[in-house]
């Protein structure tokens, strides 16, 4: 079925678009006619047997297949794939555009940017120079592998390139979905709660970076940054951390050289 | 709700599955799932009716099979059962471990006819 309008079929239902690309007006781009296969319907004479087949089969499996030859592109051409992950609002795509803006000379970027409706985020990258895709999830709440796949078949991938992949805003559902990436960041920022990492754990249990945003506000807020870390190493000990504020610029460096040094090589 | 895209696919598997086997319909399927396996029980059953209508599971039972969640510790090798991903080991109290069970996702059986 599909996820985006509950039609059925198996098709992908996230659209994938790049800046000044349309979709119809319906929000749909592929056939909505059925055709439904009664087969049930000549078998009443037969004896029925019962069997029991043991599938044993991983129910993500699918993503996890398509997710490990997204990896094998990603080796094969040394490009290094990040999983942004974090609430709405953490300022994740204000971080990717200073990142962007201010690495853009050392490192080529790509970028994939996931959100439920709008080519907003698309625009803002587009307005750096930086060649990037929209996926619209349409009522899906996570990117998988299949639309990371679809999304990076549309852009021109640069061996030895970066590239970002912003999730949608949920702290929940892309826990889940391994896209292929290299490495997953996760964002918070100081105007959140500081227990948030006990509070969806699964985000931080894989993640290899957390980036704390926002932290010009904290004179205003009442976050707490050791214990942020502390519930979150609880979690995932081997976390590393950057307290940064993307639009002052302070303590970027720090995640820079994170990136720069960590790339694939 | 990831959860749909959960029942989603263990309809693919389902439908793959029964294809295979030349069954006319699913009468019972059995799942596996982990008590840290990141899914909701109340959003699954949510997702369920939706995600199965017109499928071959449109009629078929239910039985899930929840496996507890289990941890060894890294520092001290202690096993202990675990309800969060930031419980400590009861022995040392690290927070170093390896979460060996409770994050199983699988379509185990499928009963068809």
């Amino acid at each position: 079925m599909c996820s985006t309008c509950g039609c059925g079929q198996e098709e992908n239902g996230a659209t994938i678009l790049k800046p000044g690309e349309f979709v119809q007006a319906d929000g749909h781009q592929h056939d909505h006619r059925h055709t439904h296969h009664h087969q049930g319907h000549a078998h009443d004479h037969h004896h029925h047997r019962k069997t029991v087949l043991e599938v044993e089969q991983e129910i993500l499996g699918r993503n996890q297949l398509l997710a490990e030859r997204n990896r094998g592109y990603f080796a094969a051409k040394k490009i290094t794939a990040i999983n942004l992950v974090s609430s709405p609002g953490s300022g994740k795509t204000t971080l990717l555009e200073t990142t962007l803006a201010d690495l853009q000379d050392k490192v080529t970027f790509r970028v994939i940017e996931g959100d439920q409706q709008t080519m907003n985020d698309a625009n803002r990258i587009t307005a750096l120079n930086v060649p990037v895709v929209q996926v619209n999830t349409g009522k899906g709440c996570h990117l998988d592998s299949e639309m990371v796949y679809r999304a990076f078949d549309r852009l021109e991938m640069a061996p030895e390139s970066i590239l970002m992949i912003e999730n949608v805003g949920n702290l929940v559902c892309p826990a889940l979905f391994d896209l292929g990436e290299n490495y997953r960041v996760v964002i918070i920022s100081t105007t959140e709660g500081d227990d948030k990492p006990v509070k969806y754990p699964d985000m931080f249990a894989h993640a290899h970076v957390c980036l704390i945003n926002k932290i010009d506000l904290l004179p205003y807020v009442n976050f707490d940054m050791e214990r942020a870390k502390d519930y979150a190493r609880r979690i995932n000990p081997n976390l590393v951390f950057f307290a940064v504020s993307a639009t002052t610029g302070e303590g970027m460096g720090n995640w820079y050289k994170w990136l720069l040094d960590n790339r694939i090589k | 709700m990831h959860e749909l895209s959960i029942a989603l696919g263990i309809v693919r598997i389902a439908e793959d599955e029964s294809r295979k086997a030349r069954a006319n319909r699913v009468t019972a399927i059995e799942l596996e799932i982990g008590t840290m396996a990141g899914i909701e029980m109340a959003a699954l059953d949510f997702a369920w009716p939706v995600a199965v209508k017109d499928t071959v599971l449109e009629h078929a039972a239910r039985q899930i099979d929840l496996v507890p969640a289990r941890a060894r510790c890294l520092e001290c090798a202690t096993e202990y059962a675990i309800a969060h991903s930031f419980d400590a080991c009861p022995e040392c109290r690290s927070y170093f471990k390896d979460i060996f069970q409770g994050k199983e996702l699988r379509v185990k059986a499928l009963q068809i006819e």
